[in-house]
């Protein structure tokens, strides 16, 4: 029996871009909530943090309605970018963003809120800039933390099911993920085929979690 | 050639005793070693934190000679890395990703002066841990690194927060020795926090004793701690 790959593949690229994406968006905004003492910090921090207790399919409903061409988003992205958000790849990748965003931002936020102040003033008082505060001492000093964001990232985008369902649907090689061809091939009685994407979404995300803890616990063991 | 070191200022502190006013007025001369001791929560390592720009006062002037520093009249408020200080502080602050070396050579304007981290290294006494991590240095250890980075661009002043606390008496000794001959070296206006009397009767040449956020006695190491019956003559 031949087994289509298409869904794990469009998984790992769906996880990777946006472990990427979250990445470049995810560290300077954990930043800026860890420096900023604006009234805005908390309403940011809490809508950071809502896909966490957010049913997906409320989260993929309000990300449905946003992207479709008939929202101001939606059309201004089909309009100058040429892109149709919903029911394509683009589009899981927004709606990925947004779901996975907490896992990025407070793990990297809790790792600038774990070091002591002293670290930057000390390097003030040398004469150093903020971003040359920040490039030198705070980011290499929250290495598993960065680290700790990119896994769960990674991890928990391709377990992603309930959003990806509600903004792509289930378009080969377009928008079905290995998440969905799991539930798809349950429906369709075809169990070897689940089990195949199954244990695969299972071994990567053990993997991923293994290699976190180990890492880690060489980091820890570096600078003690 | 040092200068002398000015400051006036004023801040509203909550204290765990409740809210406090902060005022304080100080001169310190070009090498001048002065210390302020008093009960903890008394504003000391604030008054610190407001001369290298840690902390913003409410009101009043940081001065280092014509130099102006902070002013709230003339709304100056140079930003710390712009200040020259060489900040000590209670929990040594070394980035532990960087070596021992590295450490020093991060606080070079211009990176790869090799020789001149060599020679501060040499005159903290630990240029043998140069490719140690702070993590696996001891308290005295970790003070002299942080030291030696501290004057690796030969500050205009040097600011000491309790540098000692946290280590025992026989190292406290050998570092209360190191820190008074690189006084002498250096030479510039230096200013510590501290509880200890015996230290401050060592290094001190004026004391001021800070209580509640007022200076409510100051004099020469001797007279001061003696009316307090701290040391005996």
């Amino acid at each position: 029996m031949v087994y289509d790959l298409e869904p794990l593949l469009l998984s790992l690229k769906l996880a990777g871009v946006t472990t990427f994406v979250l990445f470049m968006i995810g560290v300077p905004l954990a930043y800026w909530l860890s420096r900023s003492r604006s009234w805005v910090r908390l309403p940011i921090q809490v809508l950071v943090t809502m896909p966490l207790v957010l049913p997906p399919t409320v989260l993929g409903f309000y990300l449905l309605l946003g992207m479709s061409p008939a929202s101001l988003f939606g059309h201004l992205f089909l309009k100058y970018l040429h892109l149709r958000l919903v029911f394509s790849f683009p589009g899981l990748v927004i709606g990925s963003v947004i779901f996975s965003l907490p896992f990025m931002v407070n793990s990297v936020l809790a790792g600038f809120e774990g070091l002591p102040p002293s670290l930057a003033e000390a390097s003030r008082v040398l004469g150093k800039t903020e971003r040359q505060t920040l490039f030198h001492v705070l980011l290499p000093n929250i290495k598993p933390a960065l680290f700790t964001g990119l896994a769960l990232t990674f991890a928990h985008t391709m377990g992603e099911f309930g959003v990806v369902l509600m903004i792509g649907g289930k378009i080969p090689g377009v928008t079905r993920v290995a998440s969905i061809a799991v539930y798809d091939e349950v429906e369709a009685m075809n169990y070897a085929a689940a089990h195949l994407y199954a244990g695969i979404l299972f071994a990567v995300s053990f993997a991923f979690l293994v290699l976190l803890f180990l890492v880690n616990r060489r980091f820890y063991r570096g600078i003690q | 050639m040092s200068e002398t070191l000015f400051f006036s200022l004023k801040k509203r502190l909550r204290s765990v005793q409740g809210e406090m006013s902060l005022e304080v007025e100080v001169t310190v001369g070009p090498s001048e070693f002065a210390c302020f001791y008093g009960p903890s929560g008394a504003g000391k390592t604030t008054i610190l934190r407001m001369i290298a720009g840690l902390t913003d006062p409410d009101e009043g002037y940081v001065k280092y000679g014509a130099t102006v520093w902070f002013d709230s009249r003339a709304k100056i408020n140079v930003p710390t890395r712009l200040r020259r200080t060489g900040f000590l502080f209670q929990d040594y602050a070394l980035f532990p990703n960087m070596s021992v070396r590295e450490n020093v050579a991060y606080a070079q304007v211009k990176r790869g002066k090799n020789r001149a981290v060599d020679a501060i290294l040499d005159t903290v006494g630990i240029r043998a841990l140069g490719d140690q991590y702070p993590g696996r240095l001891s308290g005295g250890q970790k003070q002299r690194v942080a030291l030696a980075r501290a004057l690796m661009e030969k500050p205009d002043v040097l600011l000491l927060d309790e540098p000692l606390s946290a280590l025992d008496w026989e190292m406290r000794v050998k570092l209360q020795k190191d820190i008074a001959k690189i006084h002498d070296r250096f030479s510039i206006p230096t200013l510590m926090v501290s509880h200890d009397p015996t230290e401050i009767a060592r290094l001190s040449d004026m004391v001021y004793r800070l209580d509640n956020g007022r200076i409510t006695g100051s004099g020469r190491p001797a007279e001061v701690l003696a009316v307090d019956n701290i040391v005996k003559e």
